[in-house]
């Protein structure tokens, strides 16, 4: 790690040497002693306690509702940027400023806010109750939960690229003689693709691991509602310290591709939109 | 949720309508799918929260601040994010310093595993912990030789804290001071400031609005955490259980009220971090713009 160019600033051992010394204690090395005790399977040990009904059926609730939540937010991630950046409308500053409430509001609030709502006597639950829908204590609630976290991620990586958006290019499509559906479709919507990617990619990346806002309103039903963070939570509990070490292994593994499909993302949206 | 009868809109030109411009009924229809989409998934449960502290009225939502487990629940709270936040921030202005200011082999690296914290899950960051400072955990016996308890007290609980909120304020400084480039300090440090004057007089005005983004959003979470948190603290009451924690215990103990009168609080923080956050913001924006 030479200096390339020597600045002529002070303080970089000072600062690199605190940052790396920093970043080990409290990240690097517990994350490395948590490969290093999985170790303590073996290969076959490891695959079979990863790989049992109840842990699949967890693999697939946390992956395919984390997968549905993001689809929601993509979608009306992108009509909300849309209708903020483009539109003026009385209150928008606020609706702008409360779209970070999932950030700011702890999971747990939104755990127990969204089971009172959707619970069969809750604000809505008692409309979908006649209507035979259950939203409470069922894999809907799952996908509700994991909806409300993820909502930010697409408005805020689409929002400043739209208000980056060159609007000629939309007026010479226009000029064309493309209509505005075919402008938006055949125009716009392929130049949002990276961020509308990336967002998505970050949405589902923080519903795969969510934990607080979840339990409140899944019912916790091993085989039905049980999110794979839950299940590392029981085996915890029940001093199952090697199984609960396997599945947060396999979790780890999932967070990392992840991390590398945003860095790649933001580094092909960024040479998407290099300024000029 | 705002009624749509109350939107009006100011057309940005008069008419004809442009050629980027949709017809009025579809700006209509958008701007009200997305408010409906948006009141509810966040107005209701921000409305539920309040609406159900208050159940009981106001003497009922009151009784349960009057508690000693709630009051050491705040008090727990307090210490983690007083401790945690304050140790993020060095270290972000450090990495910052670091990342920003000198060209070194290796610092998309160091970005991204500075990032790592916020792709993990809360659980396994709690669960990281118990695995090197529990009973069965690769340094938790020597702790325990030596009568120091990490795992189910409050260092775990700080550590954990810590960990879930390391990214905030380093991933906002970074880019921040990126882009203002190295100029202005080079020019005070040749002009004879010394490395500490450079950084208080001339970083510091310039980042200023950043850091305190970062601070917020820092501070939010650690106060609201709850994944983390709870596999390390152990849920002893009036010892180790945090404001997050002690809204699950009221609640699975029935007590709804007085779970969501606790949430009240958090829900209360929330929204002053969202105030606090636009204010930065918009201070933030302010300042660069008139720095170019």
């Amino acid at each position: 790690m030479a200096n390339k160019k020597s600045s002529v600033l002070p303080g970089f051992k000072l600062t690199l040497g605190y940052t790396l010394l920093y970043l080990s204690l409290i990240v690097l090395i517990p994350l490395a002693a948590t490969f290093w005790k999985t170790s303590a399977l073996t290969w076959d040990q490891f695959w079979h306690t990863v790989t049992t009904p109840r842990v699949m059926a967890s693999y697939r609730l946390s992956f395919g509702a984390s997968f549905l939540a993001a689809l929601i937010n993509l979608l009306f991630g992108l009509l909300v940027a849309w209708v903020l950046v483009r539109y003026h409308f009385w209150g928008k500053r606020f609706v702008d400023a409360l779209v970070d409430l999932p950030f700011a509001l702890p999971t747990a609030v939104a755990g127990i806010a969204l089971t009172a709502i959707y619970a069969p006597n809750g604000w809505i639950g008692h409309w979908l109750e006649p209507l035979g829908i259950k939203v409470a204590y069922t894999r809907l609630g799952v996908l509700v939960a994991l909806t409300f976290i993820g909502l930010p991620f697409i408005v805020r990586t689409v929002q400043p690229v739209l208000e980056d958006f060159d609007v000629e290019i939309e007026e010479s499509a226009a000029s064309l003689g493309a209509n505005r559906w075919q402008t938006f479709w055949r125009v716009t919507l392929p130049m949002l693709r990276p961020a509308l990617l990336t967002g998505f990619t970050l949405a589902f990346a923080r519903a795969l691991g969510e934990y607080g806002s979840v339990v409140f309103i899944a019912g916790n039903m091993p085989m039905k509602t049980e999110i794979t963070p839950l299940l590392i939570i029981t085996k915890l509990e029940e001093f199952d310290y090697p199984g609960a070490t396997a599945i947060a292994v396999v979790m780890l593994v999932a967070s990392f591709v992840l991390l590398l499909t945003i860095n790649f993302l933001q580094w092909w949206s960024h040479r998407y939109h290099a300024p000029v | 949720m705002v009624p749509a009868s109350s939107l009006h809109f100011i057309p940005r030109q008069a008419a004809p309508r442009r050629v980027t411009a949709e017809p009025p009924f579809v700006r209509w229809l958008l701007i009200g799918v997305a408010l409906l989409f948006l009141g509810l998934f966040l107005v209701v449960p921000l409305a539920a929260v309040f609406a159900e502290a208050f159940a009981k009225g106001l003497g009922f939502y009151l009784h349960i601040f009057n508690d000693a487990n709630t009051l050491s629940a705040i008090k727990l709270t307090l210490i983690a994010a007083g401790i945690a936040v304050p140790l993020n921030c060095i270290f972000g202005v450090a990495a910052a310093w670091a990342i920003a200011k000198f060209d070194f082999r290796g610092k998309t690296i160091l970005i991204t595993l500075i990032d790592l914290p916020f792709s993990v899950s809360p659980v396994v960051s709690g669960l990281i912990y118990v695995l090197l400072f529990g009973a069965q955990g690769l340094v938790g016996p020597w702790f325990m030789e030596h009568d120091i308890q990490i795992i189910f007290a409050v260092p775990g609980i700080v550590l954990a804290t810590i960990f879930v909120t390391f990214p905030f304020v380093a991933r906002e400084l970074i880019p921040l001071m990126q882009a203002q480039g190295r100029t202005e300090e080079e020019a005070a440090h040749v002009l004879g400031a010394s490395g500490w004057q450079t950084f208080w007089r001339v970083t510091m005005p310039n980042i200023k609005w950043g850091l305190m983004y970062g601070v917020i959003l820092c501070n939010a979470r650690a106060m609201g955490e709850f994944g983390a948190v709870s596999v390390v603290s152990g849920h002893i009451r009036g010892q180790t259980n945090t404001i997050p924690l002690h809204v699950e215990i009221l609640y699975n103990e029935y007590n709804f009220v007085g779970a969501f009168a606790v949430a009240s609080l958090l829900t209360f923080l929330a929204l002053v971090t969202l105030l606090l956050k636009t204010w930065a913001e918009r201070k933030n924006a302010a300042l660069r713009g008139t720095g170019n």
